[in-house]
């Protein structure tokens, strides 16, 4: 079985994010990381991979300093890896990402196509389903466990009001919560073994997209403005020294909250 | 302008979330509902009250089941049959997808997390909180038609009366469209009331130590008339139903009082409560991360500081 994951760098964690106020985008330029939901659909790829054999194909769309945070996904057992990097595609919005995204995986022709639900960077939890609909493939969102024959994926998807059990035929696009597993760490043999792994990087015009459907050019949205830093107000911090209850009383009767 | 806002209904109630969004759709231009799958069109008929003019509704055996992608089909029909030029969502697993699907299928912009739409110069504008709500940024659409997905909790509905057309639709499902089927389906039901719709939230987090501790949160929240939250940890855990879970993997919560009890605060947790008015977090260790975002924060001991909390709000409210 083929199993593509696609994977996108963010900002690292650790890392004090901002905007940049000239292109009024996330300033990207600092330490990297893999989104860490997508760190569970690598590692739900490479259990499927294990009980069932086949490939697993990492694809992303980003800069060319990607590859590097993609080494990890590689070191945690994926087979190789396809990076689209062009300046064209940098500021894409959903249009754009969900276009270049549907034409790589047209490339990698895999049963299953794997997303994390949510990207750490502001994204919504928004673009598996658009890359299935470019696809015209079944999609299931925010699968907390996940059953694959040679067939068909049911998937275990988490709602507001609890579970649903939703089946769909191969080929399929899957957005995984992560809730469904625990990504493993890479060990020392996956990190050498990382470096000989193919990796490949294409351009969107490889792909043969124009450069007017991806990035600003592409883009049906736009941030117009950045507002000024939001207030919370006035915070308050106290310690407990026996009388915690009745100032916590005080503060949520004195804002009519009780 | 002419807004078509998704209507998501569940056992034959309307989605508050969805009629808040409905509001603030009629107070900008004309707003039809959507209402799509089974009973849609007796459900229709309470959309009148919060501004709707007129809904359409398709009850079509492939929109029985709570999926995406046929749902993708249905608005997309009606956008090109009605020349909406703008569709609404409150944002929930099921209308992400929808928003994310039509929006691939009609080449159109999506703007999400929005928490407020205004008009500037007649141009539709969306005010999206980003960096972990530190600033507010305007967006915007560069074409028609304009997507956007709400806040869960960003509108309140506003009750005005009156009547509403409903009228039916036909749609021709693509094929990909169906080839997903629903297998089963599991409700969580809580007691109390539902987290989505309280004024007041008292939530638990591992900090509790042991599921037991679990009645101390529900006590302080049966005081106060509020609803019971819990976080990833200890629902995974298994002290507490999924259906109560707060943040990402969850439900998101905006209720006028949020009162955190042992929750770190990690950005997971966050992102599903942080547009509560007030937050008022109990924790023992001073440098939870939740003291950065609370507006009390009480560094101390829950058991001894929540049964008094809670006898104080009985005598307070008697």
């Amino acid at each position: 079985m083929k199993i593509a994951v696609c994977v996108k760098q963010v900002p690292d964690a650790t890392v004090h994010k901002r905007i940049d106020p000239g292109t009024k985008r996330l300033d990207r330029s600092g330490e990297a990381a893999l989104n860490p939901t997508d760190l569970n659909a690598v590692e739900e790829a490479l259990r499927i991979k294990e009980a069932r054999g086949g490939e697993v194909v990492l694809v992303s769309l980003g800069p060319e300093k990607a590859s590097e945070s993609l080494r990890k996904a590689l070191a945690m057992g994926a087979d190789r890896a396809l990076l689209v990097a062009d300046e064209a595609a940098a500021g894409s919005d959903l249009r754009g990402t969900s276009y270049a995204l549907a034409k790589a995986l047209e490339r990698v022709e895999a049963d299953l196509v794997l997303f994390g639900q949510a990207s750490s960077d502001g994204d919504g939890a928004v673009l598996g389903a658009a890359v299935a609909d470019r696809l015209r493939r079944p999609v299931i969102s925010q699968v907390a466990s996940l059953r694959v024959d040679e067939t068909s994926v049911v998937g275990k998807r988490q709602t507001e009001h609890g579970y649903d059990l939703i089946s769909a035929p191969l080929p399929a696009v899957v957005a995984v919560s992560d809730a469904i597993n625990e990504p493993r760490y890479p060990s020392l043999k996956g990190i050498m073994g990382a470096k000989s792994k193919p990796s490949e990087t294409v351009s969107i015009q490889d792909l043969g997209l124009s450069p007017e459907t991806v990035g600003e050019a592409g883009s049906r949205t736009t941030v117009l403005e950045l507002g000024p830093p939001v207030a919370r107000g006035d915070q308050v911090k106290i310690e407990d020294d026996g009388s915690a209850a009745q100032k916590i009383l005080d503060y949520i009767v004195e804002r009519r909250l009780a | 302008m002419t807004i078509l806002v998704f209507l998501e209904h569940h056992r034959g109630e309307l989605e508050k979330g969805c009629l808040g969004v409905l509001s603030k759709a009629a107070s900008l231009g004309e707003a039809a509902g959507v209402v799509l799958g089974w009973g849609a069109g007796e459900v229709a008929l309470r959309a009148g009250a919060f501004g709707a003019t007129k809904v359409y509704a398709c009850e079509d055996e492939a929109l029985a089941a709570p999926l995406p992608q046929p749902r993708v089909d249905a608005l997309a029909a009606l956008v090109e049959q009605t020349g909406a030029d703008t569709v609404l969502f409150a944002a929930s697993v099921l209308a992400s997808d929808v928003a994310a699907g039509l929006a691939a299928r009609l080449d159109a912009g999506l703007n999400w997390d929005l928490i407020d739409l205004v008009l500037s110069d007649g141009e539709l504008v969306g005010k999206r909180p980003a960096l972990g709500d530190t600033v507010v940024v305007d967006v915007g659409w560069t074409a028609s038609p304009r997507l956007a997905l709400a806040r869960a909790g960003a509108f309140d509905p506003a009750e005005s009366g009156g009547s509403v057309e409903v009228e039916q639709f036909e749609v021709a499902f693509s094929d990909f469209s169906t080839l997903a089927t629903l297998v089963e389906q599991t409700q969580e039901e809580s007691s109390g009331p539902s987290i989505e719709d309280a004024d007041i939230i008292v939530a638990g987090g591992r900090g509790l130590g042991s599921p037991e501790s679990f009645s101390l949160v529900e006590e302080l929240a049966g005081a106060l008339g509020g609803a019971v939250a819990a976080t990833r940890a200890v629902v995974d855990a298994g002290w507490y139903p999924y259906s109560t879970q707060v943040g990402q993997t969850g439900k998101t919560v905006s209720p006028k009082l949020y009162v955190a009890c042992g929750i770190s605060g990690a950005i997971q947790h966050k992102v599903g409560m942080q547009s509560a008015g007030t937050i008022v977090a109990i924790n023992k260790d001073p440098n939870a991360p939740i003291f950065d975002f609370c507006d009390l924060g009480v560094v101390g001991d829950l058991h001894q500081i929540v049964p008094k909390l809670t006898e104080l709000v009985r005598s307070h409210r008697a």
